[in-house]
């Protein structure tokens, strides 16, 4: 029996419901209004009162209206199918939706049950299964999507029957299970999760150790992020947060991604909409759109969903990642998440933290950045997911509880600066404000010695120190003015500039330099620190920029260019004389 | 406002504040509009049967046993063709003497275009000035805002964009408006012969504040059926949403919520991403272009309003006086419209992108020169060009009064590089200087 209630207090999407009988925090429940049902969320009970958080406008909705609760959290549906849809933050098909107008309480299937899927058993009868063991698979685009027991049954089955090989639906039986008690249970191919809960289907959590390559020079060179790590991107508005997210979706080499548009525009989920239907991806072959998944509650759509549009995204991964798969989460923006949590203490006049932000959204954030991580599956196999979110501070400015937070739990950090990007020096990540702490786990040494090179961590150390420098020498000459300073100043601060222009500095919009691959990072690398070694003549100041520029220029000219194609090699040639010129040996 | 039979007529107010007052009533909708004497109000709150009502046009002098009657609805719009030329009230009641629109009932506020079933933004809108087209082109189904300080010409800009922007509707949200800029852009649109094509909700200084609130969504519930029902190109002007977030700010004080940075209500961001989210490119050909000005306190753009307001909008506009050529201009370092990559170079010349940086660079490098000037030290010959560069660049181009079409911007600007530069230091794709450096020959 489902517990009833009735409306007794409206404040926007905040409602009180007089509840007739059990209720659970978080359960979910559908308030009646003029024929439409909205969904909403319990977010605190007191005695026999639950407060709720509407999904959805409650514009006219009324005392004494229906409430009924329905025994279960905010769920997702998981199953093949999920790939290449279009969800909104409580995981309906969008593109199921009818109209061009969204409709209050329009609720649609995030599966298709008409879809057949060519089943091939991994398991037998007789086999003892848990919650997250294999039993079959299914293609899903160019993925083996593997078919689990469902997360729910922690306890041991027997496995009493199941189909072979042959095309199911999500909604066909493909397995019998048995309990010790001799319970039957049906199992299909789809099957429900709280989203606000971690999937632990995993035997164990270890340090990441492995890069997660994502062609952006300035992550992978300098501060890579790992499989199954965590990063965030703070900045001020129009720095290039979007515009970096959307580049790492496109190249990264994750076998997933699901991208989390958390309170930004509509225009530019339109963009994805629109593009990854065309690109390709060039592991595989195939669109984009294919091994992408996006989750998007824009700033437009209701506020309440969008705390849950993260926790659904995270739970899609996490989903995708007990398959022994490699998941990358992007989430855009995680500031207006934290704002739809802010509206909601304060309407429950709960006591404010710093900024009237709730008290408790450093344990929320930290909680939410541990759903990362790299896996041991309980068949050996390995499964992660890495985790980049984005910040919003207010007014640029770091010191704000969002970012603060986000520091304490994310372990890459990814500073964009407002000056960078006024001098359109893209992607504006601040090469020596940003860090990942990835750099010091000795997992990660090992790693990078193994497969970039031996020395790969002194080179990327010496490139974090020659910027450093360089920036030191450029303060100088503002403060004492270009022939008050030694000529060395000059050289040391054009040497950063070309770590700075040729490595860090990279065009998202353009073919070839929009991703480079690590083998062409390490080339880059070498080369660029072999000419920061070299000595060069100079007469006076002036000398030193044009020649520096003519080196960028020639690097420039090879990052638009195909690795070691014609042009390239070209290029290459031309650089070498130009370092002819003024070359001490 | 009429009232009908079967509305409940309550008498008895049980609590007063400055924008709020409370009674028992039974049987009331979330956000339905009451008439409390004589004025507009709309349910905020219902807890058991006692509804908290705002007054849009403050409480001053309501009785505690004033005549409170439910509308049984939350605010609508009659929209129609009618609505074409007609100027009206917050309330949408019109101001211009003319009758009341007749048409289909719609509530303001309502829910936003399913993501996947908009179209991407692709059409150019010419303005004919160089420091929006050439710098930061806007496209239909944008959303732009100018950050302008209060004594820069904002709305006559505006105008002007809007007027150029070969617009089926101009939709103009006054919140705030002076009488005196009112019927500024009142006669600037009938001056162009364009009266038909505007359609007006304002609110002006001598109207109560809490009114402003609704006019924003009236004008977009108009832009609505004009762009989604008749396929129109619609364009709405929204001034000044410093004085609607104002208006919000007011509101959530007097209900007691908890203000965030700036005393703003912590859902400012989610109250504008509302409003400006209703710009959109539809399938069908119709769209809503949102340009909005917002005003800055001393250039501040870290302030709660601008701020939210940048990460909303596609890019924002700034407006600077440049005391070196004594005029107004688009300043190119602070302005950005996100939208324009998917035009420039497409619809518009090949070289536009290039020309665009090439010259904001060399611009950039005046800027550095003027620094170092200031700063007591030497200049150097590439230092003295790049000045009067930047000043030729800000008078030709950079300035508000400019009226030209692309290609002329971009010949412009190349002959101002020929003028100051040698074609290496632009930094331009060697095949696109080939083509159109301007010889002395040509
Ligand atoms: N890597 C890049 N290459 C070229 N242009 C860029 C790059 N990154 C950003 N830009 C420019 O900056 C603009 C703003 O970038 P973006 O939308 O990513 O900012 P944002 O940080 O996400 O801002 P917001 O917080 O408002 O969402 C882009 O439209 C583009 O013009
Ligand atoms: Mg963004």
């Amino acid at each position: 029996m489902k517990t009833q209630g009735k409306v007794i207090g409206i404040i926007a999407n905040l409602v009180m419901v007089e509840a007739y009988g059990p209720v659970s925090q978080n359960e979910i429940c559908y308030i009646e209004t003029g024929g439409t049902r909205l969904m909403a969320e319990v977010i605190k009970v007191v005695e026999g009162r639950a407060y709720v958080q509407v999904f959805e406008s409650t514009r006219g909705l009324k005392l004494s209206s229906d409430v009924e609760f329905q025994g279960h959290m905010l769920e997702a549906t998981l199953g093949p199918g999920m790939l290449s849809k279009n969800f909104d933050g409580l995981q309906n098909d969008l593109d199921k939706m009818t109209g061009i107008f969204l409709k209050r309480g329009e609720y649609t299937p995030a599966l298709d049950d008409d879809v057949d899927w060519d089943f091939i058993p991994l398991a037998k009868v007789g086999d003892n299964v848990k919650g997250g063991d294999w039993i079959g698979e299914v293609k899903e685009n160019w993925i083996n999507h593997k078919i689990m027991i469902p997360f729910k049954l922690t306890d041991n089955f027997t496995i009493t029957f199941i189909v072979g090989k042959g095309k199911y639906k999500i909604t066909d039986t493909i397995a019998k299970l048995e309990d010790i008690q001799g319970n039957i249970i049906d199992i299909t191919m789809q099957q429900k999760w709280p989203v606000k809960l971690p999937i632990r289907a995993y035997q164990d959590k270890i340090r990441p150790f492995k890069l997660l390559e994502t062609g952006v020079r300035t992550i992978d060179t300098l501060n890579p992020i790992v499989e199954g790590g965590t990063g965030f991107i703070p900045g001020p508005f129009g720095c290039g947060k979007t515009v970096l997210q959307h580049a790492i979706s496109r190249h990264a080499e994750a076998d997933l991604i699901v991208i989390a548009a958390c309170g930004e525009r509509a225009n530019e989920v339109v963009e994805l909409f629109k593009e990854f239907p065309e690109l390709d991806d060039p592991r595989t072959g195939r669109k984009l759109i294919e091994r992408t998944t996006i989750v998007c509650n824009t700033s437009n759509m209701p506020v309440a969903a969008r705390e849950a549009s993260v926790y659904t995204a995270m739970t899609i991964c996490e989903y995708y990642r007990s398959m022994g798969l490699k998941v990358l989460l992007l989430a855009d923006s995680t500031s207006r998440w934290a704002q739809a949590l802010r509206e909601m203490s304060n309407r429950m006049e709960e006591l404010p933290g710093p900024d009237a932000f709730p008290m408790d959204l450093p344990a929320i954030i930290s909680n939410f950045y541990a759903r990362a991580g790299f896996v041991i599956l309980n068949n050996e196999q390995t499964g992660s997911i890495t985790f980049i979110g984005t910040v919003s501070p207010a007014g640029g400015n770091l010191k704000e509880p969002v970012t603060e937070s986000t520091k304490k739990a994310a372990r890459a950090f990814y500073a964009l600066s407002q000056n960078r990007s006024d001098s359109k020096r893209y992607p504006a990540i601040d090469p020596i404000d940003s860090y990942s702490k990835y750099l010091e786990y000795s997992e990660v040494h090992e790693y990078l010695a193994k497969n970039v090179s031996e020395n790969w961590l002194e080179l990327v150390y010496k490139a974090k120190d020659i910027l450093l420098r360089g920036k030191e020498a450029y303060e100088q000459i503002n403060i004492l003015g270009d022939d008050g300073v030694p000529l060395e100043y000059h050289e040391k601060y054009w040497k950063s500039e070309i770590i700075d222009f040729v490595i860090l500095q990279q065009d998202a919009f353009d073919e070839v330099d929009q991703s480079t691959p690590m083998q062409r990072q390490k080339y880059m690398l070498e080369k660029v620190l072999s000419i920061t070694d070299m000595k060069f003549k100079f007469d006076s100041f002036e000398d030193v920029g044009l020649y520096f520029k003519r080196i960028i220029n020639q690097f420039k000219q090879m990052n638009y260019s195909e690795y070691e194609s014609e042009n390239y090699k070209k290029y290459q040639n031309e650089l070498e004389n130009v370092l002819q010129e003024r070359k001490i040996d | 406002m009429e009232t009908k039979a079967f509305q409940k007529i309550y008498t008895k107010v049980d609590k007063i504040t400055k924008a709020t007052c409370s009674l028992f009533a039974s049987d009331v909708g979330n956000e339905e509009l009451a008439i409390v004497d004589g004025r507009l109000a709309q349910v905020v709150m219902i807890i058991g049967d006692k509804v908290t009502l705002q007054i849009f046009s403050g409480t001053e002098g309501i009785p505690n046993n004033a005549e409170v009657v439910f509308l049984g609805k939350a605010p609508t719009l009659k929209v129609s063709d009618d609505l074409a030329g007609r100027f009206f009230n917050a309330y949408g009641e019109p101001i211009d003497g003319g009758p009341q629109v007749e048409g289909k009932d719609i509530e303001i506020g309502s829910p936003s275009v399913n993501p996947v079933k908009r179209e991407q933004p692709s059409k150019l809108i010419a303005t004919g000035i160089a420091g929006i087209d050439l710098n930061n082109t806007i496209v239909t189904g944008q959303k732009i805002p100018f950050f302008a300080d209060p004594d820069q010409p904002f709305n006559q800009v505006m105008a002007m964009v809007a007027l150029r922007a070969q617009a089926d509707k101009i939709i103009l949200g006054g919140m705030g408006l002076t009488n005196d800029d009112y019927l500024y852009y009142k006669n600037a649109f009938d001056n162009a012969g364009a009266l038909d094509r505007i359609i007006s909700f304002v609110n002006t200084t001598e109207n109560p504040p809490i009114e402003r609130l609704l006019v924003p969504d009236m004008a977009l519930t108009a832009a609505e059926y004009f762009a989604y029902e008749k396929n129109q190109k619609v364009l709405v002007l929204l001034t000044d949403m410093t004085l609607y977030c104002d208006a919000l700010s007011i509101v959530s004080n007097r209900m007691d919520q908890i203000p965030s940075k700036d005393s703003m209500p912590g859902s400012l961001y989610s109250d504008l991403a509302k409003l400006y989210e209703k710009a959109v490119q539809f399938p069908s050909g119709g769209s809503i272009t949102i340009l909005a000005v917002t005003t800055l306190s001393g250039g501040d753009i870290t302030h709660a309003i601008p701020d939210n307001t940048g990460y909303i909008t596609e890019g924002q506009l700034f407006l600077r006086r440049d005391t070196d050529i004594g005029k107004v201009i688009v300043d190119p370092f602070r302005s950005l419209s996100r939208l324009k990559q998917l035009v420039i170079g497409k619809q518009t010349r090949e070289d536009h992108p290039q020309v665009m940086n090439a010259a904001i660079r060399l611009y950039a490098d005046a800027a550095n020169a003027k620094t170092k000037l200031e700063n007591g030290f030497d200049l150097t010959e590439y230092d003295e060009r790049a000045l009067k560069f930047a000043k030729d660049y800000s008078k030709n181009l950079l300035a508000i009064d400019i009226n030209i079409d692309i290609e002329l911007m971009l010949d412009t600007a190349w002959n101002l590089f020929t003028k100051y530069f040698q074609p290496a230091e632009l930094g331009i794709k060697k095949d696109l200087v080939d083509k159109y450096w301007k010889n002395d020959s040509n």
